[in-house]
């Protein structure tokens, strides 16, 4: 499984949403269903599961799917 | 102002089912719902058996992002109220919903969740700990999910008195419609509290039963061998509504509730005095709220936790309330059948004399093989009997020196 794939399991398992709806322009809030108390744990999840720390300010850049992609793969890339 | 309140719908979680037709079968057969702790490993603990939910899957209910984020004492606050609801037939407009409330009760919260988070935070630290711990943990969160769940919204509260916490809840909600501040209300209480630090907590106070080896006979009211209570876990919540517009809407109609009292003992934080003086007030406020002689009651359901003071002196305070009349009364104590359910415990137990009131029975006092010479009333021992309830009564006692008393009346149509 490559790096987007794990992302998308992450957030498949967290949000209880199908695989099938997690494209990377889906907005956590208006088409997967989060609210920002979801999204904070999903985070701390992705924290915990890629090694990577996410800033107050970077959160609150995250939007979309890609969103976060791009992110981690950008953290753990450095 | 005072309208007339009744009850139309129904819904349960217990030790003994997760309807609340299972539930009222089980009682009619005098099971019990006492087993070995599982939901921790019990084994260093001098207590090791409760009343636990058995076999209930929350997704039924409810999906896996909310069972996750949720307390269980919410989850089955949530699946009761969905079951209530139903039962009642119950649809709720824009406008209605205004004057649609939920008082939930709950003595301790979410006490299973703040042990899990407290163990991450020891072993993580604090980074580690879910955005959603406090909203699982907060005892009103039960009334707060509910309410967002049914969109109802009116009155909000959440009772916390100990062990009367479900009883105040009702009787809450029975004022709020009968003043007029609410057409319609979901109430009782709810509690998850079989966790490591209630059991340690409550066997420090050497409060709960240790007969280990025979959990179905360790809630044993009334009985001389009595060695405290058990705890136990669930939801009990009842509909209330304003009496004509439950009959305009062509409503199922259980029982009407008619009186509540509630009053202080100001004596000691866990255990009751001799008499139980402020039980006895409790009973007569009760009565009297409802215009109800003592000699008109028929059953009444005891607070009858299993500990050695309770239901000693619950009977002393039964006995001056109801003077001759004592003799007649069928008293019991479905605890020996579910354990303690803390906040709950007036929720389930009001629906239990509810049906007692609808089905015509007495429910049993199960374990009494030899009753104390200081219990001597009619506990309805073992089996459950057919007999016609016109008139019922709930008592809940709680640390604190609380007391409350619910009553509630055969609805027999009209006005």
């Amino acid at each position: 499984m490559n790096l987007e794939e794990e992302i998308v399991t992450v957030i498949v398992e967290q949000l209880d949403v199908a695989r099938e709806q997690c494209l990377p322009a889906a907005s956590f809030i208006n088409d997967l269903g989060a609210d920002s108390l979801d999204l904070m744990e999903l985070i701390m999840k992705m924290e915990e599961r890629f090694g990577v720390s996410i800033s107050d300010e970077e959160l609150q850049n995250i939007r979309t799917i890609k969103n976060v992609i791009d992110f981690i793969k950008k953290a753990v890339a450095a | 102002m005072h309208r007339r309140v009744v009850i139309t719908g129904l819904g349960a979680i217990t030790p003994l089912g997760n309807t609340v037709a299972d539930t009222w079968k089980r009682i009619c057969a005098g099971s019990s719902g006492i087993d070995r702790i599982t939901k921790f490993d019990n084994r260093a603990f001098a207590t090791q058996i409760a009343g636990e939910v058995k076999n209930f899957d929350p997704l039924c209910f409810l999906t896996k992002k909310e069972v996750r984020r949720l307390d269980d004492f919410i989850i089955f606050a949530l699946a009761s109220a969905e079951m209530a609801i139903a039962d009642a037939f119950l649809v709720i407009t824009e406008l209605s919903a205004m004057r649609a409330g939920v008082y939930i009760g709950s003595a301790i919260g979410g006490l299973g969740t703040l042990e899990k988070e407290k163990e991450k935070l020891l072993q993580a630290g604090p980074g580690k700990i879910s955005p959603f711990m406090i909203p699982a943990v907060l005892a009103n969160l039960a009334a707060g999910n509910v309410s967002i769940k049914l969109g109802f919204k009116g009155p909000i509260n959440c009772s916390v008195t100990a062990c009367a916490s479900g009883s105040c809840a009702i009787g809450d909600a029975f004022r709020t419609i009968a003043e007029g501040h609410a057409d319609i209300m979901i109430a009782g209480g709810a509690d998850a509290a079989v966790t490591p630090m209630a059991v340690a907590g409550f066997n420090a106070m050497r409060a709960l039963s240790t007969n280990n080896e025979h959990p179905e006979k360790a809630s044993r009211p009334f009985d001389r061998s009595r060695d405290g209570f058990v705890i136990g876990e669930g939801c009990g919540l009842l509909v209330l509504e304003e009496l004509d517009a439950a009959q305009q809407r062509g409503a199922r109609i259980y029982a009407e509730i008619v009186g509540y009292g509630l009053t202080s003992d100001a004596y000691h934080l866990a255990a009751p005095p001799p008499g139980h003086a402020g039980a006895v007030r409790c009973m007569q406020l009760a009565l009297a709220d409802a215009g109800i002689a003592p000699s008109d009651v028929d059953y009444v359901n005891a607070h009858g936790t299993s500990t050695p003071l309770n239901d000693r002196y619950e009977t002393e305070a039964i006995k001056t309330v109801f003077q001759e009349h004592s003799r007649a009364l069928a008293v019991s104590s479905t605890k020996s059948m579910t354990g303690h359910m803390m906040g709950a415990a007036g929720g389930v137990e009001a629906i239990i004399s509810v049906k007692a009131i609808c089905e015509d029975t007495l429910p049993p006092t199960i374990n009494l093989d030899n009753p104390d010479p200081d219990c001597d009333l009619d506990y309805v021992p073992h089996t459950a009997r057919a007999k016609t309830v016109k008139v019922a009564l709930s008592n809940t006692s709680g640390f604190g020196g609380v007391n409350a008393a619910l009553v509630f009346k055969k609805f027999t149509g009209g006005a």
